[in-house]
Order: structure tokens, then C-alpha cells, then sequence
């Protein structure tokens, strides 16, 4: 029942609402739990609300960062 | 991806590594029923070595809603009193008597929501009062009591809440005092963890705790995840750990967290399988007492009555395993499911059912 999925803002419709999207799909959400919430943000939509905005990473970003938590040396 | 691949490879050799040096076999916890189903689904058991197994815990919040919860929802929208609006998930639970909400959608008294956003349009547009199946755990809560806030600003006297709130941290709380539970760490839930912050868990690291790591839903988030749990393991550390800091952020999310202290309060609750949790419930605060549906309709406390033969309460408190239940596949399939850890798409019996028999 948690499950949540990442979309990104297309655009705020008021305070409270934004158009958000991933891939073909485009729905209207809550933002009002999200402090200050703009276009291109990546959100986590969940029930219709967006819950967190994500730090946007790039890929390769992610993987290095992935390496230095796990302490991998990247030649295992 | 071939970097992602790489990588896996790389986080499956690193867990292989740490769980020889341990030595001994080692049971991981996963808290959530989304970490349930993504980890069958995508295979995560099979790449893991002998020592280490994976069980499932108190994470479906549909599973530990008591059985009477089901039934006071059936007997009030058979009363003809109140309009029952529900997430698909609480559908097709089976109350002790079998029957579940789903018998009566054709009769115009469920509806069911996607979002709680719907509640204030369902609202307006019903001339009988509305009574939401408020359940869910820290990830859902918020979204709810904001709708029940935007409607009670918006002057609507119809909309109730019928709380089943739970929260995670008194339950693993819990499972740590039992005597034997077997427990070498905790995989965190991502998306109540994003909501209540880290900190949440800080209990983890005290005498009685096991390492927690707080762990994303896609298969690398999930092997480091497991590899930061089994390296703490392996090192005889007990620290909560984020492995899902894109989403989870130091705090949490302030906002959501204020309007749950602004609306709701803990209480006592009791949780399917396991019994009454101290603190393991939120319910609604004095100043919204008129949208609380126990209040408003009288409805009795929710009994647990289980299912003959049914161990769903020793699934979700992680000591069976679906297999061992004497209905599991034969009596009791999704299509038509005798307990709730069948019903629920998260339930461990329904993500054993789909994975583990192809």
C-alpha cells in the first residue's frame, strides 16, 4: 500500500495543485505537503499527493555514490 | 544497463563476501509489503547465498487490520446509515464471516477512491454521510488527514474518518521484545521513511536493536540495502542506516509530519496477528472528534477473529512462512482468499503465490 512512483512537475496549477507526468502518463496531484514545489521538479507521487521532492541524481552520480556506501572498489 | 548490471554483480559478490565471514545463517527483516512484492518479483532471493533469508513482516497495512474492522464496515453499509468510500485494497478483505465489502458495490453503498483527494467531491455529491476507511501506515496517513482538513475548510459536515491508522516503529519495537524472534536487521520501509525521517529508528541502535537500513524499491536500492545490513552484521554494528537518501531526507517531511501531530494522536492499537501495540495507532484528536465515525455511527471495538486453519497472524509476525499454512494455495488462493495476507496485492502469501511457484 506503499507503493509510490517517481513523476516529474509539468507545471502548478495553484498553491495546491501541479500537473505531473511520467512517460504517457499525466495526472493532477496534491502538492500541498511539499514546501515549495516547481516545475521540473521529480516528485514521489503517492495516493494522489506528491509526498518528496527526489534529488534529482544523474545516473552516473548515482552509481558513484552507490560504490561509496558499499565500499566497492569497482574491480571486485 | 550494463553500468547497473555491473553493479549488481558487484553488490551480490560484496553480500556472498560479508555472509562468509559471518558464518552462521543470518534473517533479514523486510518491514514493508512493497519491499515484499519488489523483491520477489525481481528475483532478489535467488541471487542471495544459503546463509542469508529474507522474511517478511508486519508491513501490509491491509493485513493487519483486525478482521472486525471489516466486519463494522460491512454492518455499517448494510445499516443504510453511511455511504463506505475505501481504497481498492480493503475491497475484498474477508471479515470473520467471510463476506467482504466488494459483495455490496453493486448496491451503490462503496466507493471505492484512488486518492483521498475524491473524499470531498464524494462528499458533496452523497446525501448520506461518508465514512472513509482511513487505513494505511505513515506513507498514506498524511495524504488523508489533508483531505479531511481541505474538507472540513471547504464547510463539509458529511465526510468521517473510520481510523485503522498504523505506525511502524512501535511494531518493530515489539517484534525486538519478544524472546526469540530470530531477528539479525531490519530492511526499512522507503516511503514511510520519507515521511518520518531516519530518526524514527534511532531505537535500533540501543540495547535491544538490530541494524536498520532504509532501502529504495529498485534492485540495486534493495542489494545495498542488504549489503549495508549484512556488512553492520558482520562488523557486530547496530546502526540505522539510508540507502534511499534521494527520497528519504534528514527529518523526514516536515509538512506531512505537522498535519499528522495537528490531527492526529497515538493510541493503543491493535494490529492483526499480533495484538494490542502501545502507540502502534493514530487516531483522530479531540478538536476533530465530529468526523471520527467510531463517535458519530457507535461502532464497537474491531474484534480479531481469525480464519480456522488460517496462520496469516504468524506470517505477518514473521514466524511462518506461507508454505507451512495448511490453505495456502489449495484453500486459500487470491481469486479467492481466506486471510489477509492473500487479499492484499502486498501481502506476503499473495507475493509468494505469484513468485515462488513459476
Amino acid at each position: 500500500m506503499c507503493l509510490a512512483t517517481p513523476m516529474r512537475i509539468d507545471r502548478l496549477l495553484d498553491g495546491k495543485r501541479a500537473v505531473v507526468s511520467q512517460g504517457t502518463v499525466t495526472v493532477q496531484v496534491d502538492v500541498s505537503l511539499l514546501p515549495d514545489p516547481k516545475p521540473g521538479d521529480h516528485v514521489i507521487v503517492h495516493a494522489g499527493f506528491a509526498i518528496e521532492v527526489l534529488t534529482p541524481e544523474e545516473a552516473e552520480e548515482r552509481i558513484s555514490l552507490f560504490r561509496k556506501m558499499a565500499e566497492l572498489t569497482g574491480d571486485a | 544497463m550494463n553500468g547497473d548490471r555491473k553493479l549488481a554483480q558487484e553488490l551480490v559478490a560484496g553480500i556472498a563476501r560479508a555472509a562468509a565471514e559471518i558464518g552462521r545463517p543470518v534473517k533479514l527483516m523486510e518491514v514493508c509489503g512493497t519491499h515484499t512484492v519488489e523483491l520477489r518479483r525481481q528475483g532478489i532471493h535467488s541471487l542471495l547465498p544459503d546463509g542469508i533469508s529474507l522474511i517478511s513482516g508486519p508491513g501490509c497495512p491491509v493485513c493487519v487490520t483486525p478482521s472486525g474492522y471489516v466486519d463494522n464496515a460491512l454492518a455499517l453499509a448494510e445499516s443504510g446509515r453511511a455511504v463506505i468510500a475505501t481504497f481498492g485494497d480493503m475491497l475484498k478483505v474477508p471479515g470473520s464471516s467471510r463476506r467482504s465489502l466488494s459483495g455490496l458495490s453493486g448496491r451503490g453503498v462503496v466507493k471505492m477512491v484512488y486518492s483521498p483527494s475524491e473524499l470531498i467531491r464524494i462528499a458533496k455529491e452523497s446525501s448520506l454521510p461518508v465514512v472513509f476507511l482511513a487505513v494505511g501506515f505513515e506513507t498514506t496517513i498524511p495524504t488523508v488527514v489533508s483531505a479531511l482538513l481541505d474538507a472540513r475548510d471547504a464547510g463539509i459536515r458529511n465526510l468521517f474518518l473510520y481510523t485503522a491508522f498504523k505506525v511502524v516503529p512501535p511494531a518493530l519495537r515489539l517484534l525486538l521484545s519478544g524472546p526469540d524472534h530470530g531477528i539479525d536487521g531490519f530492511i526499512l520501509p522507503g516511503h514511510v521513511s520519507v515521511i518520518i525521517g531516519p530518526e524514527a529508528y534511532q531505537f535500533l541502535e540501543g540495547p535491544d536493536g538490530r541494524p536498520g537500513v532504509i532501502t529504495g524499491f529498485e534492485s540495486l536500492d534493495m542489494l545495498l540495502g542488504i549489503l549495508l545490513l549484512v556488512r553492520q552484521i558482520q562488523r557486530h554494528e547496530r546502526k540505522v542506516e539510508n540507502a534511499y537518501p534521494r527520497a528519504v531526507k534528514p527529518g523526514g517531511n516536515p509538512r506531512a509530519r505537522a498535519v499528522i501531530e495537528k490531527s492526529l494522536e497515538p493510541r493503543d492499537d491493535a494490529w492483526r496477528g499480533i495484538g494490542v501495540i502501545p502507540g502502534g495507532g493514530l487516531g483522530l484528536r479531540f478538536e476533530l472528534a465530529d468526523m471520527d465515525a467510531e463517535k458519530r455511527f457507535d461502532i464497537p471495538p474491531a474484534r480479531d477473529v481469525e480464519a480456522p486453519g488460517c496462520l496469516c497472524s504468524l506470517v505477518i509476525a514473521g514466524k511462518a512462512v506461507p508454505p507451512q499454512c495448511p490453505l495456502f494455495g489449495r484453500v486459500c488462493t487470491p481469486d479467492d482468499p481466506v486471510g489477509p495476507c492473500m487479499v492484499s496485492s502486498e501481502g506476503t502469501c499473495a507475493a509468494y503465490f505469484r513468485y515462488s511457484r513459476q
